[in-house]
């Protein structure tokens, strides 16, 4: 169609100041072939560009699963060492069972993180949108991560809001960031700290918001911290252990729900994290 | 006593399931690869299958769509255990008759003899 289109244009363009025909003809028939040629090397580069994305898709998908098969041999093996039914187990073999066990999860954790990072720029997240309610998922995860925040120190609250309106999502992905989330304000909030959480609706969407009084985000790396692998130096001197991934999936997540995700974090004031997603679409 | 089936390749993951299965009062069968997988299945009429898909000899999938094409043996619930997560996989599965779709990496054996448990009816 834009080869025809600049055909014609061409043909117009050149009757208009130029008297010879054939001298015409020529240009339309080198311009068509131009942007003939042109065209043909722009999709033959996007045919390889899905091509190399399914290539890669599956070679992470290939590669993560032999990763996974061994950790998954380890994991189940120490459940049954564990268990005692193989005989009991002291005090200092269950401590590095446990220690072996905790790794497990943290290369099981990072292999998933990767997975999702790749399915993100290959564009082959999947989502199941449906509708569901933000506050019991809130509630959910709260409850999941008390003991974690009892050892932590922190105390996490969480206004109960009325009348907060269903949500429409993928309640995995969303839970996925609101775990997030809630892991660092908990992970990166000094002792005897304190995280709120605030729910509420502004117009067609709700607004969740996590605040913590932990050591923030230096203004020099607030620019970064939705970028894959960044981790800002002052988080490292607190805590080593994090792929640096979280944020960059967790926005991912939020832009393709159709949401938004943003931070505030004055300095010496902690942050405050936040995050927009459509209300339940009415039916038809 | 219920019968198990467990088609996996991996042959540490069959005996530790096995033993777990085992001691749970399961009576256990093991197959290392796709084509044994499904002679066990017609010779041994378990009550439940757990089904890898990366197989030797016979994938998972055509294991799965030879046992739901077999009147004989096509009420037998398979969940599939795999490391395996893409959304093309999974429908793959349900739609060729699976119960359940788990991935390995995401359970512990206590929370698989939990949904062994629920697939064959028993309580939990």
């Amino acid at each position: 169609m834009v080869v025809i289109i600049a055909a014609v244009a061409t043909y117009y363009i050149g009757t208009k100041y130029i008297f010879d025909p054939r001298l015409v003809a020529l240009i339309v028939l080198m311009v068509s072939t131009i942007l003939f040629v042109v065209g043909f090397i722009i999709s033959q580069s996007f045919e390889r560009l899905a091509e190399a994305n399914k290539i890669k898709s599956e070679f992470v998908s290939i590669v993560s699963h032999q990763l996974r098969t061994p950790l998954s041999n380890l994991g189940w093996a120490i459940e049954v060492l564990m268990s005692g039914k193989l005989g009991k187990t002291d005090h200092r073999q269950f401590e590095y069972f446990v220690i072996l066990r905790e790794n497990i999860v943290r290369m099981n954790e990072l292999i998933k993180d990767l997975l999702m990072v790749s399915r993100i720029q290959t564009q082959t997240l999947f989502f199941s949108e449906k509708e569901f309610s933000l506050v019991e998922l809130v509630q959910e995860l709260i409850q999941d991560f008390k003991v974690v925040a009892q050892a932590s120190n922190v105390n996490v609250i969480f206004d109960q809001p009325q009348n907060i309106p269903l949500v429409f999502a993928d309640p995995f992905k969303i839970r996925q960031v609101v775990e997030n989330l809630l892991d660092n304000a908990i992970r990166y909030t000094q002792n005897k700290g304190e995280v709120r959480i605030k729910i509420e609706t502004q117009g067609n969407r709700i607004y969740f918001a996590i605040q913590d009084n932990g050591v923030g985000i230096p203004q020099k790396d607030q620019k970064q911290i939705f970028q894959r692998f960044f981790r800002a130096d002052n988080v490292m001197k607190y805590q080593t252990q994090g792929s640096g991934l979280g944020l960059y999936i967790s926005k991912s997540i939020i832009d393709k729900s159709g949401g938004k995700i943003g931070f505030i974090s004055p300095k010496g004031q902690g942050s405050t994290f936040w995050f927009t997603i459509p209300i339940l679409k009415a039916k038809v | 006593m219920k019968k198990i089936l467990i088609i996996e390749d991996e042959s540490a993951l069959q005996k530790t399931l096995g033993d777990v299965l085992s001691q749970n009062g399961y009576q256990t069968k093991s197959a290392l690869d796709g084509e044994t997988g499904l002679k066990l299945t017609q010779s041994e009429k378990p009550d439940l299958i757990l089904l890898d898909l990366i197989l030797p000899k016979l994938h998972g999938f055509g294991v799965l769509k030879r046992i739901k094409e077999n009147p004989e043996t096509k009420k037998i619930p398979v969940v599939i255990l795999t490391n395996l997560e893409s959304m093309q996989d999974i429908e793959k599965a349900m739609e060729l008759g699976a119960t359940n779709y788990l991935v390995k990496a995401n359970y512990s054996l206590k929370d698989l003899l939990i949904k062994i448990k629920e697939v064959l009816g028993e309580q939990v």
